[in-house]
């Protein structure tokens, strides 16, 4: 079945894909149907907005009943405040999120680095059962956080992992990997394997002729596939705050999460915290919209 | 599933490229090997992360170790699960569990469907409208829980302001054994039906444009043309996106963790929600890790049904 999405998102003239214009009211319909959806799209959108709007707003507005939405005084201090400590130096905050760009960078490196030529390898050889391989790969992807975390936590305290970075790394790997090999697998196919078979013929070996022809030519998916894995290790929440504790290794998610958890919550500081989170995924999950539908089905479904 | 371990490839003369040894292809490094060495790694972190915590969670299963007890575990066979399954506690948990899943599925598919068909329909500004929407899917569910608890409050919480400027009155979204509930599930509908809309619009732009003409010449109602060309042509993908969202719901925690924390009393607690009260707070590992085992089973079941019908859908 053909699926391409790249029409839907990529911004520009769009074909005509309609159903020919409908003969009754087509006038009246359509610009009910544009209503509805722009009441649809400004009902997703609030919240998001209203977020950003809280983390602007001096805190007597974020309180003040009834709700503020336009004439507040606009303040930058929440940010600050998710920064810098009360007392100047670096807040928790701000070192957890040091930690997630740690962890999610080096996490999603190991995931494509074991991925990629697994991927390949099975794109291009017949391997045993590689249907069942591909499907059990899928699956361990599935299981629930809660229930794996049980004995990755006793494994972790034999090990000395708790509480570690090193520990959260290899279990968002673990995590990436499934993914990563259904996704690139999908780019892997797209390329044909004629252009090996003609470097050999040439004189390389197999290695050589994935090294210096068909790894080029899969750098883009490769980067798509990386930023998917980066969102889904950056956002990741049930792991980090069951296998770490202290704030020197804990990452942003419940190092935000734990903001609302003495008597009196900031929720100026919340939003600000969350927008700074928030914001890189946003930008990277616009630069990588065309394989949107292969990335959040975890690379099972594409074109 | 399958044996993990089959990582033995055919012979050689099986070679997916059907070209005869190349001069270049050194001896040692023969195509078997280089997919042994190429996929063994990836394997291997799998088998470490993922199998072999579930077959230490299997074994836990059957005994009665506690994680801060300590202290040899004894055997009790399948004590655990008779306690899991008769137990009144589970029962509500899963009927909770089964009420979220089926209200925020149903939800989001009717309300992305919805979207996504609205979307096609237009020949403007769709790629605008298509990234707007789906903003809330790419957040964290952190953020999202902790921001939808700020909205919901009862006392300054944006929605009873708004509800209290058209003249309704306050609701105590997350305080109340049925709204909290409900909320949970108008949260999880709020995130997710961008998802089903972006699969579904996949569909929708994937129909082919004659079969429309072709219907329009024939002069064929809209109903009609929505039934039998749009429905049947968008379906099987829907369903795959329906099945992936009921397997995530299913496994869901963060959100209930930070939206309501399973209250008010045990309104909202999950399946998931539970095992981690059971492992974390109760400190019973061995029933932790048999209710485990029986939520994997579930998702097993649910996963095989996925891949079965992605299996269909990539052989036609």
């Amino acid at each position: 079945m053909a699926v391409s999405i790249d029409e839907a998102v990529s911004p520009g003239p769009v074909r005509d894909h309609t159903a020919p214009a409908p003969r009754r009211g087509g006038r009246g319909r359509s610009v009910l149907e544009l209503a509805l959806l722009v009441v649809l799209a400004a009902v997703m959108l609030f919240p998001a907005l209203w977020m950003l709007e809280t983390s602007i707003k001096e805190n007597r507005d974020v309180y003040a009943i009834p709700a503020k939405f336009f004439d507040f005084t606009v303040t930058l201090d929440h940010f600050r405040d998710v920064f810098v400590a009360p007392g100047g130096g670096r807040s928790a905050v701000s070192v957890s999120f040091l930690n997630s760009v740690v962890v999610a960078g080096v996490s999603t490196l190991l995931a494509t680095v074991l991925g990629v030529p697994a991927a390949w390898a099975y794109s291009r050889f017949s391997v045993k059962a590689k249907k069942d391989q591909l499907f059990f790969i899928l699956s361990t992807r599935f299981m629930p956080p809660v229930v794996v975390v049980i004995p990755i936590f006793l494994m972790y305290r034999q090990v000395g992992l708790i509480d570690s970075k090193l520990g959260l790394i290899l279990i968002y790997a673990a995590f990436n990997v499934p993914f990563t090999i259904w996704m690139m697998k999908g780019f892997v196919d797209e390329v044909p394997p004629e252009y090996e078979d003609a470097a050999m013929l040439d004189g390389y070996t197999r290695l050589q002729a994935f090294w210096k022809f068909t790894l080029p030519l899969l750098v883009p998916g490769i980067a798509a596939t990386a930023v998917f894995a980066l969102i889904f290790s950056w956002n990741e929440f049930v792991f980090a705050i069951f296998l770490t504790s202290s704030d020197d290794v804990r990452t942003a998610p419940p190092a935000i999460a734990g903001l609302i958890g003495g008597t009196t919550v900031d929720w100026g500081l919340v939003a600000a915290a969350s927008v700074v989170f928030a914001l890189p995924v946003l930008i990277f999950a616009y630069l990588v919209r065309k394989h949107l539908v292969a990335g959040v089905t975890l690379g099972a479904v594409r074109r | 599933m399958s044996d993990p371990v089959s990582l033995t490839t055919d012979r050689p003369g099986q070679v997916a490229t059907p070209t005869p040894p190349a001069p270049g292809r050194s001896r040692w490094l023969s195509d078997r090997r280089l997919a042994v060495a190429f996929i063994a790694p990836a394997l291997l972190l799998l088998l470490a992360m993922s199998v072999f915590p579930l077959l230490w969670a299997l074994y836990l299963s059957f005994t009665d170790y506690s994680a801060t007890r300590g202290g040899p575990a004894h055997f009790v066979w399948f004590e655990n699960y008779t306690a899991i399954l008769t137990s009144a506690q589970v029962h509500t948990r899963a009927l909770t569990t089964l009420i979220y899943v089926v209200g925020a599925v149903t939800l989001q598919t009717v309300l992305g469907f919805t979207i996504a068909y609205l979307i096609s329909r237009r020949t403007h500004g769709r790629g605008l409208l298509t990234t707007l929407f789906l903003v809330p899917m790419m957040l964290s569910p952190v953020v999202v829980g902790l921001f939808w608890r700020f909205m919901l409050d009862a006392q300054f919480g944006v929605i009873n302001s708004m509800l209290g400027s058209i003249g309704l009155g306050q609701v105590e979204w997350l305080t109340q054994q049925r709204t909290a509930l409900i909320s949970l599930i108008v949260v999880d509908t709020w995130q997710w039906t961008p998802f089903i809309m972006l699969i579904a619009l996949a569909g929708l732009t994937a129909v082919p444009k004659y079969l429309y003409e072709a219907a329009s010449i024939d002069r064929a109602s809209e109903w009609f043309r929505f039934r039998t060309i749009t429905l049947p042509l968008v379906w099987p993908l829907l369903l795959i996106a329906v099945l992936f969202r009921a397997i995530e719901a299913f496994r869901l925690f963060d959100l209930v963790y930070i939206l309501t924390n399973g209250g008010p009393g045990v309104s909202t607690e999950t399946l998931s929600f539970h095992v981690y009260k059971v492992a974390f707070l109760g400190f019973n590992t061995g029933t932790a890790s048999a209710y485990g085992i029986l939520m994997v089973l579930v998702v097993i079941v649910l996963t095989q049904l996925y891949l079965r019908y992605l299996n269909k859908l990539k052989e036609d």
